[in-house]
């Protein structure tokens, strides 16, 4: 990781007048540099509160703030508001303004000049799928909700902060829309590399968005923070274990690739070749399947002995959709029990077979992924 | 939001307020100009009636100065009756000191009442906003007549007198709607522009005060249109207005006259209320 994080909280906590326990307690939390950081946790756990506290919407009651090592805690507020991108929930787009206006809050506080803010406003909008030449003399209510968030993503980005923080941003629209801009935001990520503190209380979610997660728990205190593959595989405790809930090992099987197996040998029989070679194969591998391949290299069909029992190979079972090496195990789990024989085909990038992927193959993998975590976590015990 | 207690069951005019939500979630349903058919032709509608109100004023206006023709005076008429309806030397006086009553008050009203509600519902000075609305309800719960004579004992006679009891009079619609309309903008817009970076100042400037518009403007309206009616007491402390023509009528048992004078009076406040109607409608901001 690089040697000084984008942001740092130094143990920030946020009391409430009249109330003993405190909302947020000594937090200390470091985001890097084009990551994003998802915080997640139970509803009323102060993850909001968290996020408010770093742009100060909410003041905290003591602790620093560092944004590029530079103390942010003291100072005014609203300067400090116009180098972050700020997305909540429900938007807040200004219904008296056209898109171009909305987009154009901050580049105007910042005295942009109008050519600069024109060109800026109208790059967002395609940045964020929406044709300018449709859009900009819009009002927010003639837009659907998830053309309304696309703005509310642009509007955040009006003036190119390095820093953007998402409250919940994607969690009033509806689901297929939902995936679908979450998926568009992970690929402008991609391009943008902004340094991102998004909040959600859904863990496949934070799944998905994060590059690292904080899960936090009462008064927002962290229980883990790890990548999305590290906790899945080692929650540390029976707080994290309940959170991320059942079906964890199966959600870690989207972090691990199929081209991390070492597929085992399978018996093939190319085209050409004897069904007696077949059975003797089939014999030597000590296995019930194999694999006919056609002219080209790639899976014709699953055989058995008893297709291979005539002269020629009779019909065999349909192989079904084949594996890329590229494809997650989750993918692979996916195909494994559509498939009669619990096995799969991996292809290469030309379609040739490569090997086989069966269940035990997956459980081997998950096993090593949670034997890494834990190492990972000895580790860091053992440091400390 | 309205734990100050002014909350909804005062919200004057404006019903289109509530649908500020967006069209609905799903993508691909925005192809047209995305107005739903239902507010575009609640606009048609409300166009027409904008329309409408004119038409008839001229229409009473006509049938009035027919009628006043067919009393035919002349101006050198011995006759009471007949000399208060001269138009002018009475009528037109009248009807200018009766406007001027009318705007004077406005003119307080709209200068106090908005910066007051403005102020009301700043974080700061919320707590005393109900202290404050029980003072501006009282002074419209007081019979107009006995705000007028409270006001004559202590400003005397005069034109002055009746502007500022009018004022008081007519301080809660505004005072009310300014702080309803402010209230009533979406939170989480506001929370936006404070996350944007905008100063509390602004975020009042570009983003409160324009969404309050509509139900400022609703409020103004009923405080013009409650002065111009109540500006025909006016007489009774010496301020002049056309309520003198209707005193004679009154007093003379005199038809003609009462009819001359009230209509007049309902005319002015007709077309102040379309000037209302106008000005809620043009004002109001584009998008909302």
């Amino acid at each position: 990781m690089s040697s000084q994080p984008k942001i740092h909280l130094d143990k920030v906590a946020k009391v409430y007048p009249g109330s003993k326990i405190p909302a947020v307690e000594a937090l200390t939390l470091d985001v890097h540099e084009g990551e994003i950081l998802v915080l997640v946790g139970p509803s009323g756990c102060g993850k909001s509160t968290t996020l408010r506290l770093i742009n100060r919407m909410i003041e905290p009651s003591s602790g620093r703030i560092l944004l590029d090592g530079e103390d942010v805690t003291k100072g005014n507020p609203d300067k400090l508001r116009r180098r972050i991108g700020y997305v909540i929930q429900q938007i807040g787009l200004f219904p008296h303004q056209t898109i171009s206006q909305n987009i154009a809050t901050v580049p105007k506080m910042l005295g942009w000049d109008k050519e600069k803010i024109h060109e800026q406003v109208e790059g967002l909008l395609e940045t964020v799928g929406l044709p300018p030449d449709q859009y900009r003399d819009r009002y927010p209510k003639e837009l659907s909700g998830g053309q309304a968030q696309r703005v509310g993503v642009a509007r955040a980005l009006g003036a190119n902060p390095d820093i953007m923080l998402m409250d919940e941003p994607f969690g009033a629209i509806d689901p297929i829309t939902r995936e679908r801009l979450q998926n568009e935001f992970l690929r402008l990520q991609a391009e943008l590399q902004k340094t991102i503190v998004f909040v959600t209380h859904d863990i496949d979610e934070a799944i998905k968005m994060g590059d690292r997660i904080a899960i936090l728990g009462e008064r927002s205190r962290i229980r883990q923070c790890d990548t999305p593959e590290r906790i899945l595989s080692y929650p540390v405790d029976d707080f994290v274990d309940d959170f991320i809930g059942t079906g964890s090992t199966i959600k870690g099987l989207n972090f691990l690739k199929v081209d991390s197996l070492t597929l085992t040998g399978y018996p093939t029989l190319s085209p050409g070749e004897s069904t007696e070679t077949g059975r003797s194969r089939l014999r030597e591998a000590g296995r019930e399947w194999l694999v006919v391949l056609d002219d080209a290299g790639a899976p014709l069909s699953w055989a058995n002995a008893e297709h291979l029992s005539g002269e020629t190979a009779g019909e065999g079972e349909e192989p079904g959709d084949h594996l890329r090496t590229d494809d997650t195990l989750f993918r692979a789990l996916e195909l494994m029990v559509q498939s009669s024989g619990g096995m799969s085909c991996v292809v290469d990038t030309q379609g040739r077979f490569q090997g086989v992927v069966q269940m035990t193959d997956l459980s081997k993998a998950i096993r090593r992924a949670q034997y890494e975590a834990r190492l990972h976590y000895e580790e860091l015990e053992s440091r400390a | 939001m309205s734990d100050a207690g002014y909350g909804t069951a005062m919200q004057h005019g404006d019903p289109s307020r509530g649908d500020d939500g967006r069209t609905a979630p799903e993508e691909p349903a925005n192809n047209g100009d995305g107005v739903s058919s239902t507010t575009r032709r609640a606009r048609a509608f409300s166009a027409a009636g904008l329309w409408l109100a004119p038409a008839l004023i001229v229409v009473l206006a006509f049938a009035l100065y027919l009628y006043y023709r067919s009393l035919g005076f002349t101006a050198d008429s011995t006759s009471t009756a007949q000399r208060s309806l001269d138009w002018s030397s009475n009528l037109w006086p009248q009807l200018v000191e009766h406007l001027q009553i009318a705007f004077g008050s406005t003119v307080i009203v709209v200068a106090v009442a908005i910066p007051l509600g403005i102020l009301l519902t700043r974080p700061a000075l919320r707590r005393v906003a109900p202290a404050v609305l029980t003072v501006a309800n009282s002074g419209q719960a007081l019979p107009a007549y006995g705000l007028l004579v409270l006001f004559l004992l202590l400003m005397g006679q005069g034109k002055i007198t009746v502007i500022w009891a009018l004022a008081l009079y007519a301080l809660l619609p505004v005072l009310r709607n300014t702080m309803v309309g402010l209230d009533g903008v979406d939170t989480s817009v506001i929370e936006a522009g404070r996350g944007m970076g905008m100063t509390r100042l602004r975020v009042l400037v570009q983003i409160e005060l324009p969404l309050a518009v509509p139900v400022i403007i609703a409020g103004v309206r009923t405080a013009v249109i409650l002065n111009i009616g109540m500006a025909t007491l006016a007489f009774l402390i010496g301020g002049g207005g056309l309520g003198i023509t209707i005193n004679v009528g009154l007093k003379l048992n005199q038809d003609p006259v009462l009819i001359v004078g009230a209509s007049l009076v309902a005319l002015v406040a007709l077309t102040f209320d379309w000037f209302g109607a106008l000005a809620e409608r043009f004002l109001r901001p584009r998008g909302i």
